[in-house]
């Protein structure tokens, strides 16, 4: 399954596809269109990426995150294109024995994603549109 | 030599165009190539530093000669999730 999607992500369906028997939890997080961003009005996002190389390094967090966790099983998706405010921009689920892994692989998750995949969003408000480009050398976003 | 030269998000805006063909000269360097379009764009030379640069979809450092064929991209600040 593709990393990048351009129709809805489907949350449940996410969860769905890394439980198995042997797990007693499921970490999901969800990131969703807020509708203001630094004090600007927001109505609506369009991402876009490099999306060769963003399934690559997607792979690569993959491996990564089944290296150094390897009872928890992981799903990641983001959607591209235009998106309202409250829809879901990306989510990750992982699956695992126990709450502990769970938790820390999908928050590991969302980081690196965030950290190295190349995406971006253009924000469109009453004020106009803009490209979101945090500062270089700046602490990733933890908004 | 030829490289494919991708433009991504805001650099897309500033170049007018997705993607385009350049013929540089045998063993020009992923910076050299920088210093090149910081020169034809305002909008690339406000860059203080070469932002990161992807050659073949890996990240690169500005020393990296480049080769006939590759493909190129210089990556404004992503912005996922």
């Amino acid at each position: 399954m593709p990393f990048l999607v351009n129709d809805p992500i489907d949350a449940a369906r996410l969860t769905a596809e890394v439980l198995r028997p042997s797990d007693g939890a499921v970490a999901l997080f969800v990131g969703t269109v807020r509708r203001e961003n630094g004090g600007r009005a927001v109505e609506r996002i369009e991402y876009s990426a490099y999306g060769e190389m963003a399934e690559e390094e997607m792979s690569t967090i993959a491996e990564e995150l089944s290296e150094q966790f390897p009872d928890v099983r992981v799903a990641m998706r983001h959607r591209l294109g235009s998106l309202e405010v409250g829809e879901v921009s990306v989510a990750v689920a992982a699956a695992s024995p126990h709450r502990a892994e769970a938790f820390a692989a999908c928050r590991q998750a969302i980081e690196a994603i965030k950290a190295r995949v190349p995406i971006w969003k253009k924000e469109f408000g009453p004020d106009g549109a803009w490209w979101v480009e945090p500062a270089e050398g700046s602490p990733p976003s933890t908004e | 030599m030829r490289v494919r030269l991708l433009y991504f998000a805001s650099f897309r805006d500033a170049a007018g165009l997705p993607e385009e063909v350049r013929q540089l000269p045998d063993g020009t360097t992923v910076g050299e190539l920088w210093g090149r379009l910081r020169g034809e764009r305002p909008q690339f030379a406000a860059y203080p530093r070469m932002p990161p640069a992807a050659v073949n979809r890996r990240r690169e450092s500005a020393e990296r000669p480049l080769r006939d064929g590759d493909e190129v991209a210089f990556l404004p600040p992503i912005s996922g999730g």
